[in-house]
């Protein structure tokens, strides 16, 4: 073999240095691979937010300053929109649970066929563009609308209801467009539950409400967690079905961002609401994992 | 394991269950004896799972009787049974630790607290695995799975414990090992054990009985020795063991092979569709002198040799029969004189050897 390779006495392996060289070109490949991605989410991404949040720090003079962050703390207004949005985005995530855990539970136990039936119900809207579906809930919800004109031909309500045009409307909009967003991580996590384990625990002693309560529900926790995060996050910064549902009287803070830019033009104090929205996300992120402590469940 | 239960018998009577036009138990009776090693062995869809989780509560059968000691339990619930169970995928709780593991059936009971430390301790000490109670699940080989997966079905100690296919995901040398292993662990327990396997070689080596089911039927419940020597159809002999068969015609309790006599002293079972000759090739005696009188003569000629390490498979062709196998030892014994290929042999199958079996049960 004339491929030997290295010093004389130095242990090497035979053809050490071509394999080595083909690792290296492996390498070199998946960098120059995942290159494009990497470059377009740094140009598309990262940088407008940068610049974006930047300029929380001029204020309307074009001088540096805190003075943006230092109005949202001090202006009523825009703690009241703070406080509307969480509110609204956690009662859309509570509702989201409350419909989607016992629809994705029905989900495992049903035959493969009938489940397939029922999620395509739960697809199909999601698919649907949301400025659609919320003019769609518009038509349903407003004072002559199918469900208020249904139900005084029943004579269960003697004037119509207000659904539309406030929190009401708001948060049925949005639940309906987030619940998808809560039923697909928590049914692939169901999916996965070995029935064994249930039925195990029945085996051991357990009455069925006792097992599903012991072994389900702890194992069905990191999708639950999964679709909380989505639900939450998503909520806190949607704009179209608050604005379009709430008829001007819910403001959320995408709204406040958007009327800042467009109303004030001030561009400062928009991204200052911007930036803190960030970072609440962030910060929901992390203390919703420390709650639930699910790298801890399912330490591998 | 010192027990404060006794174990019970299980009498299944009339048991049937249907899917669609599927009869996974067809009037499937059974007494189960306290404190028993029963073995439920079949080919998959033979309907032994479904008869094992019956016995559990998690099938419902369409009729029939299910009586643990003198109590009725077709329709109790399964958590109202008390019995141990093991699943095949062993079923373990991946968000506890092996001692929660095995203190649930414990702590579902309402026992206290030290209570339940001191008998997850005892019991993990008896399946070999003390001091690893803060272990995760995930940390552990299968055989150790498998054992904390024993240990949570019999911490409570119960009467009866059901084991479906325990063994059938470890490799070949653990679960021999673990056969032996948990035969001698139900000789210290005070349980009736019901056993599923597919497994004939675990079946024979593990339990007090066993009952072969085909087709949502118990073809044969015997010891063992006796469904290996004696089966009552053909399709126990072939399920069982290493055979090879031949048909044979029966008139008046006798059979005959090509025309002569076969000489047995074993009876030959009722049954319909013909009856065949099972032979085993280890039961055959390979002659160096002429076949003895009273043995069966199944001479021929030497058509392959195999060598399978602790044993050597012997090919004969036999003049009006066809193919033979003949398995003899790799020991010197078994080498000496043994004909080399194209040459005579001479084989006798002596009379209580000689199993005739029909092709089906009556």
């Amino acid at each position: 073999m004339n491929i030997s390779e290295g010093n004389a006495g130095a242990k090497t392996f035979h053809n050490a240095s071509t394999l080595k060289a083909e690792d290296r070109r492996e390498r070199l490949t998946f960098l120059g691979l995942s290159m494009p991605a990497v470059l377009a989410i740094l140009i598309v991404v990262f940088l407008p937010i940068f610049w974006l949040s930047s300029l929380s720090f001029y204020n309307a003079a074009g001088e540096l300053s805190t003075e943006n962050y230092a109005r949202i703390f001090e202006s009523a207004l825009y703690r009241r929109t703070f406080v509307v949005t969480f509110q609204i985005s956690i009662a859309v995530t509570v509702i989201c649970i409350l419909l989607g855990y016992p629809l994705c539970y029905l989900l495992t136990k049903v035959k493969d066929r009938t489940a397939a039936i029922l999620m395509i119900f739960v697809l199909v809207p999601f698919w649907t563009s949301v400025l659609v579906r919320t003019y769609a809930w518009l038509v349903l919800l407003q004072r002559n609308g199918i469900i208020n004109s249904s139900l005084m031909s029943l004579g269960i309500i003697e004037e119509p209801l207000q659904l539309a045009h406030n929190l009401t409307g708001s948060i049925i909009g949005m639940v309906h467009i987030m619940l998808p967003f809560l039923i697909l991580p928590l049914y692939a996590t169901m999916r996965n539950i070995d029935t064994d384990l249930v039925r195990a625990a029945v085996g051991l002693g357990s009455s069925p409400r006792g097992a599903f309560w012991r072994v389900f529900f702890p194992m069905s926790l990191p999708g639950l967690f999964a679709g909380i995060v989505l639900v939450f996050i998503l909520s806190l910064g949607f704009f179209v079905t608050p604005a379009l549902l709430g008829g001007g009287r819910v403001q959320m803070l995408a709204q406040r961002i958007e009327s800042t830019i467009t109303i004030y033009s001030n561009w400062g104090a928009a991204s200052a609401l911007g930036v803190v929205l960030l970072l609440l996300a962030l910060v929901m992120i992390w203390l919703m994992n420390r709650v639930f402590g699910l790298d801890k469940l399912f330490m591998r | 394991m010192s027990s404060t239960a006794q174990s019970l018998p299980i009498e299944i009577s009339s048991l049937c269950k249907a899917y669609g036009p599927i009869k996974a138990l067809d009037d499937v009776s059974l007494n189960i004896a306290a404190g028993e090693f029963l073995t439920l062995l079949g080919p998959s869809g033979s309907g032994k799972t479904t008869l094992l989780m019956a016995l559990a509560g998690f099938v419902r059968p369409d009729g029939g009787s299910i009586r643990f000691g003198d109590q009725e339990m077709i329709a109790t619930p399964p958590h109202k049974r008390g019995l141990g169970m093991v699943f095949q995928s062993y079923a373990l709780f991946p968000f506890m630790t092996v001692a929660e593991n095995v203190a649930y059936p414990l702590k579902i009971r309402g026992v206290s607290k030290s209570d339940q430390k001191t008998r997850v301790e005892r019991v993990l000490d008896t399946v070999e695995l003390g001091g690893y109670g803060d272990r995760r699940i995930t940390q552990l080989s299968g055989g150790q799975r498998q054992r904390v997966a024993l240990a949570r079905a019999m911490v409570f100690e119960p009467q009866i414990i059901l084991m479906d296919e325990p063994l059938s995901a470890l490799d070949k040398k653990l679960r021999e090992h673990m056969q032996i292993e948990l035969k001698a662990l139900h000789q210290k327990l005070d349980a009736t054990v019901v056993y599923v396997t597919h497994d004939q070689r675990e079946a024979l080596t593990m339990s007090d009985r066993i009952a072969v089911v085909n087709h949502g039927r118990i073809e044969q419940i015997d010891t063992p020795e006796r469904l290996y020597r004696q089966p009552h159809s053909f399709f126990v002999a072939d399920f069982i063991g290493e055979s090879i068969s031949l048909p044979v015609t029966v008139a008046n309790d006798t059979a005959q092979l090509g025309g002569r006599v076969l000489k047995s002293d074993l009876a030959i079972a009722p049954g319909s569709g013909g009856h065949r000759l099972v032979i085993r090739p280890e039961l055959l005696e390979v002659m160096s002198g002429p076949v003895p009188e009273e043995a069966n003569d199944l001479s021929g000629r030497v058509n392959d040799i195999i060598y399978q390490g602790d044993s050597v498979l012997v090919i004969v062709e036999h003049n009006s029969v066809g193919m033979i196998n003949v398995r003899v030892p790799a020991n010197r014994a078994g080498q000496t004189g043994l004909p080399s290929k194209g040459e005579k042999i001479g084989l006798a199958l002596h009379p209580e050897d000689t199993i005739i079996v029909p092709e089906h049960v009556s």
